[in-house]
């Protein structure tokens, strides 16, 4: 079952289409990364699915209730950091968290039980009674987080959670979402972090100019791109290009020290490059093989945004 | 919809703008101070009946408490950023239209009976209907919050734009109604008193307090009704308009 399904979701402000006919489905489990480059549509998009922003066409289904006719219903299975979203600083961490438990409906003790497990888990919890106002930004983001988990919801949706924290908060946040991961929460996180997406996802989306470009896993989305797969080679001694060019290869350009080889086939470009070496009595110093990175694809998709 | 659900949603809101509204520096002034500058400037130095003007008083009160707190709070969440995280959580957009109304109609009761317990025991006034003082403060709070809500309605970040301009319509509102100008020295303008809802206010405090109106009770309190459903339902338009336009 899918947890959450948006389909050919539209909108537009004035002239400037944000988000051009998107559909998401994101397995029970999953964490589900949304990238692409700042202004593509993923704030607009995550608007829209946590009702926060109505489309102008399209539909939208968390936990399979219908967020534009249930909107209740639906925002009660979802747990939301937004990211122009933040915490109600003239209260304290504690209430902020505990105002929220009782949104959700959590009894008393519940909710008692949760905040403190929560507060601690973030590294919080001597500071619970201070008012948010007093916060970092990493600090007041790890109560925004609080707020949004402490229900245990099937579905969090993350926008740009990780976007301008120190490393300690970074890392805390990344734990936090495994973790809710973990005790059955499926995650949809938007990211322009590559790498973060790289480390957290099971399957990702990649919009751009407002419209899904490309989804699938990390791993199939950097295969798309293996084309361009390179080998970095040096020699104990100077060779020239025509050296590359004459055993076949049809792009290699020198890289500092090393000459780097572009092919469509790693393996066979390997065993050729050593039996080259062997051919003309030179001693290779180094060889590594790239491999592809979502970064690589990313930046593919996007045009080099 | 769920109706369990949605009733918890308003309280929720009520109770967060209880908790963080009524101590706002704005309030005190807007809601307290204000409306009783108003009354010594004009009060003192005149030869005024305190019990006779306390009903207008009165009127006067609850207008500017209940209406002082929801010009605040949409601004100053949009401000602050926590609007985007309210509207994420269990709530639609009649949640908090409703939960701010209802902070500030608390708000603006418990002021106006604190101050008429207070007015009672100094000035030994009488209570002509203990009802129809309950309908005026129940119909008078829900009112003016309304307006207030219904002024903080439109997309801006400022808090300080809206209490200025919430004030120009409150203010003008004070003149014509019949609380410091008397309805018959007000000449070729005395029709404007009818178009205030706090004119239907003042009227029901006098008849509860002294038993003298101008207007049938149930005309007070259906004009009160109309204006509470108008204002309602065009605070609901411009923030269901917001929602949509993304502001």
């Amino acid at each position: 079952m899918n947890a959450i399904e948006a389909h050919n979701l539209w909108k537009s402000f004035g002239p400037v289409t944000a988000v051009d006919d998107v559909s998401i489905d994101v397995r029970d489990g999953d964490i589900f990364g949304f990238l692409g480059p700042n202004g593509a549509g993923k704030t607009t998009t995550i608007r829209m699915l946590t009702g926060v922003l109505t489309p102008d066409s399209g539909s939208v289904r968390i936990g399979g209730v219908d967020i534009l006719k249930h909107p209740l219903e639906a925002k009660l299975k979802m747990g939301v950091i937004p990211e122009n979203g933040t915490v109600y600083s003239d209260l304290t961490a504690e209430q902020n968290i505990l105002w929220t438990a009782k949104f959700y409906g959590m009894d008393r003790a519940g909710r008692k039980r949760r905040c403190d497990e929560i507060l601690a888990r973030l590294g919080l919890l001597d500071r619970r009674n201070d008012l948010v106002r007093f916060f970092s930004k990493g600090m007041r983001q790890r109560i925004s987080i609080a707020c949004a988990i402490v229900h245990s919801p099937p579905v969090l949706f993350l926008d740009e959670p990780t976007t301008g924290l120190d490393v300690y908060s970074r890392r805390l946040v990344l734990d936090t979402v495994r973790y809710m991961n973990k005790e059955g929460s499926t995650v949809l996180i938007t990211t322009h972090n590559i790498e973060e997406a790289n480390e957290l996802c099971s399957a990702i989306s990649i919009i751009d100019r407002g419209k899904i470009i490309a989804t699938g896993s990390p791993e199939k989305l950097k295969k798309r791109f293996d084309t361009r797969r390179f080998i970095e080679i040096s020699f104990d001694q100077p060779v020239g290009e025509e050296t590359f060019r004459t055993r076949g290869f049809s792009r290699a350009e020198p890289w500092g020290d090393k000459w780097r080889v572009y092919t469509e086939n790693a393996d066979h470009a390997v065993k050729q490059l050593a039996s080259m070496a062997e051919k003309d009595n030179l001693t290779i110093v180094s060889i590594a093989t790239s491999t592809p990175t979502l970064e690589q694809a990313f930046v593919q998709l996007t045009g080099g945004a | 919809m769920d109706l369990r659900l949605f009733a918890h949603s308003v309280l929720m809101v009520t109770e967060k703008d209880m908790r963080i509204y009524y101590y706002k520096g704005s309030v005190v002034i807007f809601g307290l101070l204000f409306p009783f500058i108003m009354f010594l400037t004009f009060f003192i130095g005149r030869n005024l009946d305190v019990v006779l003007f306390f009903p207008s008083f009165l009127g006067m009160m609850l207008f500017f408490s209940a209406s002082s707190t929801g010009p605040l709070i949409t601004p100053w969440e949009k401000r602050e950023r926590t609007f985007e995280r309210l509207v994420s959580l269990p709530v639609i957009i009649e949640s908090i239209v409703l939960g701010d109304i209802l902070s500030g109609a608390i708000f603006g009761m418990a002021i106006t009976t604190i101050v008429w317990i207070g007015g009672t025991v100094i000035l030994h006034l009488h209570l002509a209907s203990p009802l129809m003082l309950l309908l005026a403060l129940l119909l008078g709070s829900l009112t003016f919050a309304s307006l207030g809500t219904l002024l903080a309605s439109p997309a801006t970040e400022t808090p300080s734009n809206i209490m200025m301009y919430s004030n120009l319509v409150r203010l003008p509102l004070i003149f014509v109604s019949g609380i410091f100008i008397p309805l018959s020295q007000l000449g070729e303008w005395a029709w404007t008193n009818e178009l205030s809802p706090l004119t239907y206010l003042v009227d029901l405090f006098h008849a509860a307090l002294t038993g003298d109106a101008v207007f049938p009770p149930a005309v007070d309190a259906g004009a009160l009704l109309v204006v509470i459903l108008v204002f309602i339902i065009a605070a609901k338009i411009i923030q269901q308009h917001n929602l949509v336009s993304g502001r």
